[in-house]
Parts: structure tokens; C-alpha cells; sequence
């Protein structure tokens, strides 16, 4: 789940971390009212989604006309395929040096990872590439946290030493944060030093495990799937669905064999739709589900299933793909590759519905690609 | 020979009683797995499925002596069933369960290295050693003992694998998913190594996929010269888009970082033979087991 940036500073707020002051603005004229209450504000386009600066999503806005004049810019605007319903409208701040503050999960050390850098304000892989020396980190033990002279250490070893006093409790409190909310990431960017030599966090970033929800109930993230109907439903019904840019449909089992149906449906000059993972040991009414799903989905030319029965069972299969083909009078063509647990009898099942299934899966992506390049001549 | 699992292993299951863990418990025992005891804590003295029920870890290792666990806990106490395990002093834990919090994961993963043990997955289809015992889901009827390990983060693909390669008459050691998730146990590495001092395996069969640099430090560490096996290496989602999570937690390409084209490169610069399809991972390997290498013991 992720968070809009209105959100996460209402976070770091309750968590201690300073933030400008602001107000969230629907429309230019509750911009304006900001704007009044206060004076010079930058007003920022709130979407799930980095480079809003260079998409024009933010800007400066000394007085309550100006104001008005930038948030009627901003709000309606498309960035990243998110569409802008709200501006958060907040103090300007007079800033001298932007920091980098951030925490992540390593996967090869197994571990948090603390990141500190001197270099803040740009995207830390690019800090990464241009300055790989400028960036400090601390891979923190998962049951004791970070202490004291490991915060120090990392605040020294980025060059920041002259402010250890003020940067360690922002640490401590950054860690807390992402701890009790289960936090994939979570970053402060710019972490800024004012004109009046305060730390204020002016942007801030955080997407928590999607596996860890149960323990988040309460909370509510930036609606991020709204902007495509498809994702929502796939949700819905509980499907673990992606949407692609090709005319492939595919529906298989697990999720690294969908992933090489999709590749295999590259390999013969096609492009998928979609990655749709039916999951293990699927009932018929799952794939009838898929199916539908797959079917409303006008980009889609010709449907892939590719079906390995494990604990998946070849009939339950087969009967879910012709109840689907039969209640959703398909129109583009379907071809099924189905082995595996029971697959003499989901096989003899397709045959009498009069489809023919294939036996290797590349035999099958080759006859998909081949038939909707047919189809849509 | 094999690695990790054999015939004479005792088995525990966590969550024996439940639904999944009923079933797979099942199948496990027809495979000729020697599953000892259970634990469905509450349920301590009862019998499920002909396997003595008991409370906690402790109790059923010191009754039973089991050596290897599988967990079939739903989420929210799957970490906590890992160390419970780690901490009752089982050699090798072997977690099924997808959808565990990460913070959970890094912790349960640091306790489990202080203990000593090794951790299979989670969010994996466990491993089998071909004729011999099985912990976890990979089906019964598609494995044949030969001499091709298999290490796969995926469940199906390797079934794919699995079924290819017995079908083509090449038979398997160890086949050993170690799962799709970005925190895990063991890793490609430490599962390649295994096989290297397996007199019994004679080829390498390596599934990886988008996500995470996993492949690369195995192509780095351990495949090359030294190997003295040939390993055949193949990586799913070539053609996944970028900053998307395609099923598994884990395969996801952040950045420059977890990309296809990476991994390949890094598994041909070792000299692992890399392919294209499952067809060619099964033609290749039978190609390499059908020419033992002189090094390789019999």
C-alpha cells in the first residue's frame, strides 16, 4: 500500500518528525484560503508516483491570486497515469542544504538498511550512480534496532557530523515509524537544513507490506488502482492480476510459470495482455472468474491458459473453461495447454466442448499469437 | 546420495491438522516420508492422519526426534512457528506458507542463522529427494531418482521442470524450491554449493526469475570453473515491465536492479549453459548428464 504525500506527513507529524505546515485544497478557491492562512506556499500535486516536479505538478505560489492561478493548473492534470484530484498547499521554506533520510528492506543482506546522504533532493539511485561515496548506510539488527553509536557512526561516515544532535533523533524516530508500520520503504527526500538552521522533512515517501495489512487495518492508503477499472476488479475478486500493453490474454498457475508464458508469447512475436496467476489448486469457478475477467478487457485479441496441475486439477480446469467459453459467448479465439494431475480427463473434457488442447506451452503461445494476428485481420 | 533430505529423515509438520497441512501431510506419506510427529498446539494428544498431535516443538522433538519440519501456518504465525522450531533445535525448517510480513521474515531469519539451522522459503513448494521423502507440495507422481539437482525460486515452473526431465528418462537428486519471496532462507548460493559436494549429482538444473541479485551472486560465487558440474540456468519474467510485482512478492525489478538481461549475463559470464524454454532447459540437461564429465564420480 502506498501513501500520498499529504498522508505520509500526517505520519511523520504524529511521529515527531517536523513537517511544514499545510492544507490539503480540492479546488483553486480552497488554494486561495491557504494561501490567506499561510502566506507564500508551494502547492504540490498529490499522486502516488515520483517526478511530479518535472511534470509540472508543483509550484510556488506567493500570494492567494497565485494561488489560485497554480493549483487550477495543477488539479486535473495527468501524471504518471494518475489523474490530480487534490494539491497539498504548504509553507514555503527558505532551505539551505537538502539531505537524503530513508530506510528500506535489503534482500541480500536480509536486513533494514538504514540510508543517510549528504546529496538529497534527487532520486538516491541517481545519488547511487553519480555519487556512490555520498551515501552512508547502516544495516540495522531487525530486533534491537539501530543503536545510538551505529546512528552516530552512519551520521559521520555521510559527512553530516556538525549535525549529529539534530539528525540522530530523526533517525530513531524514522526507524520507529517504518517498524510499526511495516514499512517496504520509507523516505525522507529532501530531509532540509532552513535559513534558520531547523531539519524539516519537505517530502516524504512510504509503502508498507502488503502482507502486514492485517496488523494496518485502520489505515488508508492513496487509492492507486482507481485509474485502471481492470486492476480494481481483478481485487475484487481476488485475482492476482497485472495489466500489460499487449493483445494476449494469459491465465496460468503460479507465478513464475506465468511469467514464462508471457515471455513465450513474446518469443513468438506477440505481446501479452496481462499476467493473471489463478494461483494453486484452483476450483473451476476460479478459472470461470479469470476468464471473465480476461474477456471484458477490449485490448485483448486471443486468450492464453496455461495450466500445470499440481494441486491444481486438470478437470476442475477444464470444466471452468467451458462453462466461461459457453456463458461468455467468447468471441476471440482460445487456446489451452493443460498437463499434469488429472490431465487425461481435462483433456478428453476440452475435446468434447470442441477445444483442442495443446501439450507444451510453447506449442500453445505459438498457436494463440497465430490465430488473433488471424482474427484481427 | 542427495542433499538436505533423505529415506531415514524424521519429519515433523506444523499445522498438521489444518487443511492444507492434511492434505499435503498425505501425500508426503504416500512419497514414503517418515513423518513422526505433528503440532497443532491445543491439540497435543490426539492422532491425526495416523501421526501423534502435540503442542509445541519442543514436546514432539523430544518424543519423536524429528529432524525436519514443514510448516503449513497460515501468516500472521508463520515466523513465530519458524523460530519455535529453530529454537527446539530442528536441523532444517522448510516454511510452505506465502504472505508473511517481512519485518517478521528478517527477524525469524536472523534467529534462525543465531541457532544454526537452515530455512527452506517461505513462500516455496518445499523439496524432494526423488524416491526417497518429501517436505512440501511438489507433486508425488512427477519425480524420477536420477542424477540432476534442481534449485528454483518457483513452484510450478519447477514442476515443469521436474515432469520434463523424467519424462526425457532423466531422473533427479534433489529437486529444492527455496521460494518467491524477497526475504529468504537459503539462497541460490548456498544450494548450489550443497550440490557441488554431492557425489550423486551430476548436473545443475538453476530456475531463477526477475527480482532481487539472488542469480547474480550465486553466477559470482559459486558457478564457474571450480563448480566442476555444468548447471543449466534459466530466469522467468524476461519480458516483465519494470517497477511491477508479477505474483511473487519477490519478482520485482527496482531500478537497474533484479532485470532478466542482469542475470542472464551473469549466469553465461560463469559458464552455465543458459536457455530459452523449458523444452531446452530438459534437452540441455539431458545433453550433459548423457556425457559425464570425468570429474564427476559415479
Amino acid at each position: 500500500m502506498k501513501f500520498l504525500e499529504y498522508q505520509v506527513k500526517e505520519r511523520f507529524k504524529a511521529a515527531g518528525i517536523p513537517v511544514p505546515d499545510g492544507r490539503l485544497a480540492r479546488t483553486p478557491d480552497e488554494a486561495v484560503l491557504a494561501a490567506g492562512a499561510l502566506g507564500p506556499i508551494a502547492i504540490k500535486a498529490q499522486v502516488p508516483a515520483g517526478g511530479r516536479g518535472k511534470a509540472g505538478g508543483i509550484k510556488l505560489a506567493k500570494t492567494p491570486m497565485e494561488a489560485k492561478r497554480a493549483a487550477s493548473e495543477i488539479l486535473g492534470m495527468t501524471i504518471k497515469g494518475f489523474k490530480v484530484r487534490e494539491v497539498w498547499c504548504e509553507t514555503a521554506q527558505e532551505i539551505t542544504r537538502e539531505f537524503y533520510l530513508g530506510l528500506t528492506l535489503d534482500r541480500d543482506a536480509r536486513k533494514p538498511v538504514l540510508i543517510l546522504s549528504a546529496q538529497g533532493g534527487m532520486e538516491i539511485e541517481e545519488v547511487a550512480e553519480s555519487h556512490p561515496a555520498a551515501i552512508a548506510r547502516l544495516h540495522a539488527d531487525p530486533w534491537r534496532g539501530p543503536l545510538p553509536f551505529e546512528v552516530r557512526d552512519l551520521i559521520f561516515r555521510a559527512g553530516l557530523g556538525p549535525l549529529q544532535g539534530q539528525l540522530a533523533p530523526f533517525i530513531n524516530r524514522l526507524y520507529a515509524l517504518a517498524r510499526s508500520f511495516d514499512a517496504l520503504t520509507i523516505e525522507i527526500n529532501p530531509l532540509a537544513l532552513t535559513r534558520d538552521g531547523g531539519l524539516v522533512a519537505t517530502d516524504g515517501k512510504l509503502e508498507i507490506d502488503e502482507n502486514a495489512i492485517f496488523r494496518h487495518k485502520d489505515l488508508h492508503g492513496a487509492d492507486d488502482s482507481d485509474d485502471d477499472p481492470l486492476e480494481a476488479e481483478a481485487k475484487r475478486r481476488k485475482l492476482t492480476y497485472v495489466r500489460l500493453d499487449g493483445s494476449i490474454g494469459v491465465i496460468g498457475n503460479g507465478a513464475g510459470l506465468v511469467m514464462n508464458t508471457l515471455d513465450l508469447v513474446q518469443r513468438e512475436g506477440g505481446r501479452a495482455a496481462n499476467f493473471l496467476d489463478i494461483g494453486g489448486g484452483a476450483k473451476a469457478e476460479v478459472v470461470h472468474s479469470a476468464l471473465e475477467l480476461i474477456n471484458s478487457d477490449p485490448n485483448v485479441k486471443g486468450i492464453l491458459i496455461n495450466i500445470f496441475g499440481g494441486i491444481t486439477r486438470g478437470d476442475e480446469v477444464a470444466r471452468g473453461v467451458i462453462d466461461a467459453s459457453r456463458d461468455l459467448g467468447l468471441t476471440v479465439p482460445l487456446v489451452v495447454r493443460l498437463t499434469g494431475t488429472r490431465e487425461d480427463e481435462g483433456r478428453r473434457l476440452l475435446q468434447e466442448a470442441g477445444i483442442t488442447p495443446k501439450s507444451t506451452a510453447t506449442e500453445a503461445a505459438h498457436t494463440v499469437v497465430e490465430l488473433a494476428r488471424e482474427a484481427s485481420r | 546420495m542427495s542433499i538436505l533430505l533423505a529415506r531415514a529423515s524424521r519429519v515433523l509438520v506444523q499445522g498438521l491438522t489444518g487443511r492444507e497441512g492434511s492434505f499435503h501431510t498425505e501425500q508426503m506419506k504416500a512419497y514414503g516420508t517418515d513423518v513422526v510427529a505433528g503440532v497443532s498446539p491445543g491439540k497435543g494428544g490426539s492422532t491425526h492422519l495416523g501421526v501423534p498431535v502435540y503442542d509445541t516443538v519442543a514436546e514432539a522433538v523430544r518424543v519423536s526426534r524429528a529432524e525436519v519440519t514443514g510448516i503449513f501456518v497460515p501468516a500472521p504465525f508463520a515466523a513465530d512457528a519458524i523460530m519455535e522450531a529453530a529454537a527446539a533445535g530442528i536441523a532444517l525448517i522448510v516454511c510452505i506458507t506465502e504472505g508473511i510480513p517481512l519485518y517478521d521474515m528478517v527477524r525469524a531469519r536472523a534467529f534462525v542463522l543465531d541457532a544454526g539451522v537452515r530455512l527452506i522459503g517461505p513462500n516455496c513448494p518445499g523439496l524432494v529427494t526423488a524416491g526417497e521423502a518429501k517436505v512440501g507440495i511438489i507433486p508425488n507422481h512427477i519425480n524420477r531418482q536420477g542424477t540432476v539437482g534442481i534449485v528454483s525460486r518457483s513452484g510450478t515452473l519447477t514442476y515443469e521442470v521436474i515432469q520434463g526431465l523424467s519424462q526425457a528418462g532423466c531422473g533427479q537428486t534433489t529437486s529444492v524450491g527455496i521460494g518467491g519471496d524477497p526475504i529468504l532462507g537459503l539462497s541460490f548460493s548456498e544450494v548450489l554449493r550443497l550440490f557441488k559436494d554431492d557425489a550423486a549429482t551430476r548436473a545443475v538444473v538453476m530456475i531463477g526469475e526477475i527480482g532481487g541479485s539472488d542469480e547474480e551472486h550465486a553466477a559470482e560465487e559459486v558457478i564457474g570453473p571450480g563448480f566442476g558440474k555444468p548447471v543449466i540456468g534459466f530466469i522467468s519474467g524476461r519480458t516483465a515491465p519494470p517497477g511491477k510485482r508479477m505474483g511473487h512478492a519477490g519478482a520485482i525489478i527496482s531500478g537497474n536492479t533484479g532485470t532478466a538481461a542482469s542475470k542472464l549475463q551473469a549466469l553465461k559470464r560463469a559458464g552455465a549453459e543458459v536457455c530459452d524454454t523449458i523444452e531446452e532447459v530438459v534437452a540441455a540437461t539431458v545433453a550433459a548428464v548423457g556425457q559425464p564429465s570425468s570429474a564427476a564420480p559415479r
